[in-house]
């Protein structure tokens, strides 16, 4: 077996945590983006949207607490479609080359490039609920450890949908089309905004779109989490189609099988 | 005699796009010590060839070892001991030259310690010692490729390939790296593959392949390829192109 694996790994989380630390207005922006949604929209529809008792929450609670979990989720949604955006810059400009030439497995080097872009966005979905703490939403402080896996697992979800849409985006300029075609429809059809017996009230159909929406389950995972709480079908859900986006990405980027492999060398 | 195995041999390697064939049963060797050109004009299937050879692409037919490691069996052990500088500059501009052969390095499973020492050796040779904790951003096209040159070796490897390295740089520079490499590949004993349509890189002495639409047309010295003619008339004459 080849040494050197976790030099590797160490390497590539290496240079996209110095690229983040280098990109100082993708962190405010990140940041920016879920902060608006609380103080902005979440107070202007608390006076809309009453919530009554539901899980995981013990008691009524206020439309700001309720956002909050699907902005976590939010934050991380980007961020997996940023790393995508990334990897797309970086097969352009050659620097995805110079990855995937290294000797070791593809599915590894692809593997650290997700886990790098997880940990990233830990840090910023960490410094939104900081300040959404202060703001008054106040988890129980036991709720931030048991955050975190829940983040790591709904991370690497969005993160392999973003690595396999990479695979399949041609040039940067269609990137934005794509993105549009993701970002919007899977943040808005989810539980991320309003709780999923609401939506029924509305439309049936897109309350089930909603239900079968992976990004509701990592909202769901993340919010029972944060509350100390697991709910089971979101974190199968969660898993499963992480693995399958994760193993359809490792595919898309096989040098004999791939999409990036169909593509014309010159 | 060495035994060594050759650092590069391609053996009856077709590949298509779809319907398009782009290489047809194409075999070469890039030998020890010797700095090998891959002559063609573009579109004519070099960039194709130098994707296979990366692994960027699987191998449809044929065979491809690097340093007598088939690379559809062993692709790890068969990257391992290849370099490669691509065509479009790949260098991270928003950091460091120190930080790009730290990242190259960890890629090549190189630790820390290992990597800065070798890549100041490198540099010095280069002529960027003091470049090292510039942003690569703010070299000049030569000097940076002249990293990247250094990036590639930092691994130590058997097989140097490059791709149109010079495109885009003046005359001067491109005639150092040219000697560089020629340099390197007698100092070190590497295999340098270099694919150009530049016919003024190549020296008489070089051995050269010349491919035209996806398939090798002549092989031999430069000097050989020409015989009574220039380079450039002869390959003109084998390609069929207009000068």
């Amino acid at each position: 077996m080849r040494p050197g694996w976790l030099i590797c790994a160490r390497g590539i989380i290496w240079r996209e945590a110095l690229r983040f630390l280098q990109q100082k207005e993708r962190f405010f922006a990140a940041l920016v983006r879920p902060l608006v949604w609380l103080f902005i929209f979440a107070a202007g529809f608390r006076a809309v949207l009453g919530l009554s008792i539901t899980e995981p929450y013990q008691t009524y609670i206020l439309y700001e607490t309720y956002v909050v979990p699907g902005l976590c989720a939010m934050i991380q949604l980007f961020n997996g479609m940023q790393s995508s955006l990334s990897m797309v810059y970086d097969r352009e400009t050659g620097a995805m080359r110079t990855l995937l030439i290294s000797p070791y497995p593809r599915w590894f080097l692809l593997a650290s490039k997700l886990a790098a872009s997880v940990i990233v966005s830990l840090f910023q979905v960490y410094a939104f609920l900081a300040i959404a703490y202060a703001w008054g939403v106040e988890p129980p402080l036991l709720g931030f450890v048991t955050l975190l896996p829940a983040l790591v697992l709904s991370g690497m979800l969005l993160g392999a949908i973003g690595l396999f849409l990479s695979s399949a985006i041609k040039q940067l300029e269609n990137f934005a089309g794509v993105m549009n075609f993701v970002i919007f429809p899977t943040f808005f059809a989810s539980s991320a905004l309003y709780p999923l017996w609401r939506l029924r009230e509305g439309s049936v159909w897109l309350h089930d779109i909603a239900l079968f929406n992976p990004f509701t389950h990592c909202v769901e995972l993340i919010r029972f989490a944060l509350y100390l709480e697991v709910n089971w079908i979101s974190l199968a859900v969660v898993v499963g189609t992480g693995a399958a986006f994760l193993g359809g990405a490792f595919l898309a980027y096989d040098p004999s099988r791939g999409l990036i492999a169909r593509r014309r060398g010159g | 005699m060495s035994s060594e195995p050759v650092p590069l041999a391609i053996e009856g390697v077709s590949h298509r796009y779809g319907s398009t064939e782009a290489l047809r049963d194409v075999s070469l060797e890039a030998a020890r010590g010797q700095f090998t050109v891959l002559l063609g004009v573009n579109g004519a299937g070099k960039t194709t060839l130098f994707n296979l050879i990366t692994r960027l692409f699987g191998t449809q037919s044929g065979r491809i070892t690097v340093g007598g490691v088939d690379l559809g069996r062993a692709p790890s052990d068969a990257l391992a001991q290849m370099g490669v500088v691509f065509q479009s500059r790949a260098l991270d501009t928003s950091l460091t030259v120190a930080q790009n052969m730290l990242y190259q390095g960890a890629l090549h499973g190189l630790a820390r310690r290992q990597t800065l020492a070798r890549a100041e050796a490198l540099l010095g040779r280069m002529g960027l010692s003091e470049r090292m904790h510039d942003k690569a951003g703010r070299l000049s096209g030569g000097q940076q490729r002249r990293v990247e040159i250094a990036r590639a070796l930092l691994h130590k490897p058997r097989l140097i390939l490059c791709d149109e390295a010079t495109v885009g740089l003046d005359v001067r520079s491109r005639a150092d790296i040219v000697a560089e490499m020629h340099r390197l590949a007698a100092d070190e004993g590497l295999g340098v593959l270099w694919t150009t349509h530049l016919i003024d890189e190549v020296a008489p002495e070089d051995p050269v392949y010349v491919l035209h639409k996806g398939a090798i047309l002549a092989s031999g010295s430069a000097a050989e390829i020409a015989g009574e003619r220039t380079l450039e008339a002869a390959f003109l004459a084998l390609t069929g192109t207009e000068a």
